[in-house]
């Protein structure tokens, strides 16, 4: 029960949040913390009895006849993401308020901030895959309003679509693979299905499953081919970029793939796939951060760098890597939140995101720099520091790799090189070096310190004393993913061994690259600008492309712009199918007699028909008119015939106000003419006839169909008995089949606005049409 | 073309006319009537309104704007099927309370009627957007 209030209530929170903002003006992201702050609390308190090894679930029907249920499920891996979602979550609305201060939408982006708080607590908690894919939507979703947030600038726009297309495909792909998995398993709860591995593993299903749900998690977490979308989301204003795109949301297919791993992992196919994009997107997440020159650029290249160490850790799989990989994504997420916290703040007091033209800061913004400088010595990995023992632990879990463990380290090395230079250059550099442009800016408020502060401190505490603050967390998460009961073990000193040795390789390598950057980085700048002409955002706005250029024909094919064209095409069609099926299942037989007709249906029909003949030949636009008149009432004098007075009492009205409506407009109308030759006319007269005979043809086949037992018995019966109505006919429409009734005055509404809009929406200019 | 003997009617005509369509909407339930055909009598009534008068004063008549009729009239049918959820039954449920009247008449009242009302609206707000709309330009 907890648990479900605690993903609640960011919602609740979200919904009240921009009235409280009126009224709280300047402190409304210390006030709203208070939630996110009192959700840290919480979850803390859940370390004790998770690390002992309870597990805890709440769960409501939604659709329990398909075996859906809004169901939470809280475990060591749980608990460790909702203590960075949560915890980091109070920081980032607190860095809000001093850096939005005085836009005049902050209101709006707490709103969407936690909403997003809200859905990712959601995703890490969902015990049911239904639940866990809408919330995994709902982190979509309410990023694209996030980085879309400074809406009239149309980079903002392009980047907030991009990352909600390629989310939003891969999201598509694992709801297919999810509910493959729930086929597979006898079940749509994970907590039971994590004791299904073996069922899935060896079903004929598993690598379908395998590829669908890598798509959604590999696009999640802005894997290669796909990492391109992370870059281009620094759009979103700072705080964002901090939260969502490295602390939480771009987790969430780490999340995945970790929480799938007793599912999933193991296997050959497993192990490439995961492994071997890890590796790739690592690498060229490294070194696109090593030439990037906007610091928030840089950050999010080495995002992206460090997402694709941890899906190649959780590719090779086993106590060792996993371990590593919680420890690791723990590290991260509180030096790159810092970092990208510190940016802001450099941002902020400087106006200048240039990695180059920073410098000189240190000595104004000493707090500040304090924090970036623990942040980035965790990023190198530098003891006493959490990224140390990350690190460590990475090294020696590759070097015991089962496959290709001396090309990993490799790679791991290289990668390790690359981040020490980056983070010298994003986190130390603009502190340390001489004054450049003169910039004289002072320390930003506290709001903006205090974040980056907490964070970084955080990562010096658990690297001083890992084995208290650090086990309790890391275990029961590395037990989580393993699927069986392991702990891990943090240690700041490894003693004298290779991973050591690699360590200080990293450091010498990375400090040496960090020296010779103004040599190297624009090398590298070049040889990345001429291979992003193949790389996959070409790909990415080709294929946009190719949907826009659909489109455009198709509707230039058939949007001509003329009613009667429309209306054609829509009978032509409905002909041609209904048609087609009817021919194909065997067409219509002739009704059994006509021997109980009377003599004023005869003339009534007559009536109609003459009716209709006139409504065409007519040379004058009142004489067509009036035919048609006749026609509508006497087909209401039909209905009046056969007893139904209620359809009779509606024909009769809608042709009254066809009526109105036509004198209404009567002189606004162009002078009637003949607007079709003969040829045209005679086309035009064969499918009206056809259309006319079907609609006939499936009249006598409906009426002449029995089904047992007919509805109309039960609606009669029931009507008065369940629903308090004699009027069958209007009860219906407004008990038994509401909801249709509801689907139709919706779509009335939506038409009527749609008239309204071309009436009054187009511009001036257009009047001559 | 200004017609005496149609405002002085309509003015007359326009109180009967939403009068009936009232009764038609009340009725419904057990009698030929309801929520659609009521909603197009009233909106009937204040088309001739127009003609007899013209846009403006249809519109002063109605009071409302057409486009915030549709909108209530979708949320009161919305509504009225969320009521079913304080009974714990799914969407759309018909709720009912019965009144026993003196003398042997019961009396129910249920969310089918809300219901009823929201098409009503609805109706009425659609069919003079358009017919406004259209006579306006």
């Amino acid at each position: 029960m907890g648990i479900t209030v605690a993903v609640l209530a960011g919602f609740a929170l979200s919904l009240g949040a921009p009235w409280i903002h009126r009224v709280a003006r300047g402190s409304t992201g210390w006030l709203l913390a208070v939630l996110p702050l009192g959700l840290t609390a919480y979850f803390a308190g859940w370390i004790g009895p998770i690390s002992a090894g309870e597990t805890a679930t709440a769960s409501f029907p939604w659709v329990p006849s398909l075996g859906i249920h809004f169901s939470f499920y809280l475990d060591g891996l749980g608990l460790l993401f909702a203590l960075l979602i949560t915890g980091i979550g109070a920081l980032v609305l607190v860095y809000s308020g001093g850096y939005l201060a005085g836009h005049d939408q902050l209101g709006r982006f707490y709103a969407f901030l936690l909403m997003f708080m809200g859905s990712m607590l959601g995703l890490v908690l969902a015990d049911n895959l239904i639940t866990l894919f809408v919330f995994w939507e709902l982190t979509s979703l309410s990023s694209y309003l996030l980085i879309g947030f400074d809406h009239e600038r149309e980079a903002s726009r392009t980047a907030a679509l991009q990352a909600l297309l390629v989310t939003g495909v891969g999201g598509l792909a694992l709801l297919a693979g999810l509910l493959l998995m729930g086929q597979v398993g006898g079940s749509l709860e994970l907590s039971h299905l994590l004791r299904q591995g073996a069922v899935i593993r060896e079903h004929g299903l598993y690598l379908p499953i395998l590829l669908l749900v890598l798509g959604g998690a590999l696009t999640k977490s802005a894997q290669f081919p796909f990492h391109f979308w992370l870059p281009n989301a620094m759009e979103a204003p700072t705080p964002v970029s901090a939260y969502l795109h490295s602390a939480t949301m771009v987790k969430a297919g780490i999340y995945l793939l970790a929480r799938l791993s007793p599912l999933l992992a193991g296997t050959d196919a497993w192990l490439y796939s995961v492994a071997t994009a890890g590796a790739v997107t690592m690498l060229l997440g490294a070194f696109l951060a090593y030439q990037s020159s906007d610091l928030k650029r840089m950050l999010a290249h080495s995002t992206v760098g460090a997402l694709g160490m941890l899906t190649l850790l959780l590719g090779i799989g086993g106590p060792p890597a996993v371990s590593a990989a919680m420890v690791f994504l723990f590290g991260h997420a509180l030096y790159k939140g810092g970092l990208f916290l510190v940016a802001g703040a450099i941002d902020h007091a400087t106006g200048v995101r240039e990695a180059e033209r920073l410098g000189g800061l240190g000595a104004s913004m000493p707090i500040t720099a304090t924090a970036a400088v623990l942040a980035a010595l965790s990023m190198a990995g530098l003891p006493p520091l959490l990224g140390f023992i990350g690190k460590e632990m990475v090294y020696e879990a590759i070097w015991g790799a089962r496959h290709a463990p001396l090309l990993l380290t490799g790679a791991t090395l290289v990668t390790s090189i690359l981040f020490v230079a980056v983070a010298g250059v994003a986190g130390v550099r603009p502190f340390i070096r001489s004054a450049r442009d003169r910039q004289r800016p002072h320390e930003p408020p506290i709001s903006l310190w205090i974040g980056p502060v907490l964070l970084s401190v955080s990562g010096l505490i658990v690297g001083l004393v890992p084995g208290t603050a650090g086990e309790p967390l890391i275990s029961p998460a590395v037990a989580a993913v393993l699927g069986g009961p392991e702990t891990a073990r943090l240690a700041l000193w490894h003693g004298m061994n290779p991973t050591l040795a690699l360590s200080v390789m990293a450091l010498a390598g990375g400090v040496g690259i960090y020296l010779a950057r103004a040599r190297l980085a624009p090398a590298a700048s070049r040889v990345v600008a001429g291979v992003s002409r193949w790389g996959s955002e070409r790909w990415y706005s080709a294929s946009l492309d190719a949907v826009n250029g659909l489109a455009r024909a198709q509707t230039r094919w058939l949007q001509s712009g003329y009613l009667r064209y429309y209306l054609l095409m829509i009978v032509a069609t409905m002909l041609g199918s209904v048609g087609y099926t009817l021919a194909s299942l065997g067409g219509a037989r002739a009704p059994s007699g006509w021997s109980d007709l009377y003599l004023y249906e005869l003339v009534v029909a007559a009536l109609i028909l003459l009716a209709a003949g006139v409504a065409v030949r007519s040379r004058s636009r009142l004489g067509a008119v009036a035919a048609l008149g006749v026609v509508g009432y006497g087909q209401a004098l039909i209905y009046i015939l056969f007893g139904a007075p209620d359809l009779a009492m509606t024909q009769f009205l809608v042709e009254t106000l066809m009526v109105i409506l036509f004198v209404l407009v009567f002189y606004h109308l162009p002078r009637f003419a003949p607007l079709s030759g003969g040829r045209a006319r005679a086309h035009d007269a064969l499918i009206a006839l056809a259309t006319g005979g079907l609609m006939a043809t499936l009249v006598l086949i409906a009426t002449a169909v029995q089904l047992h037992p007919a509805i109309s018995d039960y609606f009669a019966e029931q009507s008065l008995a369940q629903a308090h109505g004699r009027n069958v006919v209007n009860v219906i429409l407004v008990d038994f089949r509401a909801l249709d009734t509801l689907g139709e005055i919706t779509v009335l509404a939506v038409a009527g606005i749609g008239v309204y809009a071309l009436l009054k929406l187009r511009s001036p200019s257009g009047r001559n049409k | 073309m200004i017609s005496l003997i149609l405002r002085t009617a309509t003015r007359f005509l326009l109180t009967l006319l939403l009068l009936y369509s009232v009764f038609l909407l009340l009725r419904g339930h057990h009698e030929p009537g309801g929520g659609f055909v009521a909603g197009l009598v009233a909106a009937g009534a204040f088309a001739l309104y127009a003609i007899a008068y013209d846009v403006k004063a249809a519109r002063r008549a109605l009071r409302a704007d057409p486009r915030a009729l549709i909108a209530l009239g979708l949320l009161v049918a919305a509504g009225s099927g969320a009521a079913s959820f304080l009974g714990r039954k799914p969407f759309l449920s018909g709720q009912w309370i019965a009144f026993t009247l003196p003398g042997p008449t019961r009396f129910d009242l249920g969310t089918p009627l809300l219901f009823d009302v929201g098409v009503y609206l609805t109706v009425v707000g659609v069919t003079l957007l358009i017919i406004l709309s259209l006579t306006e330009e």
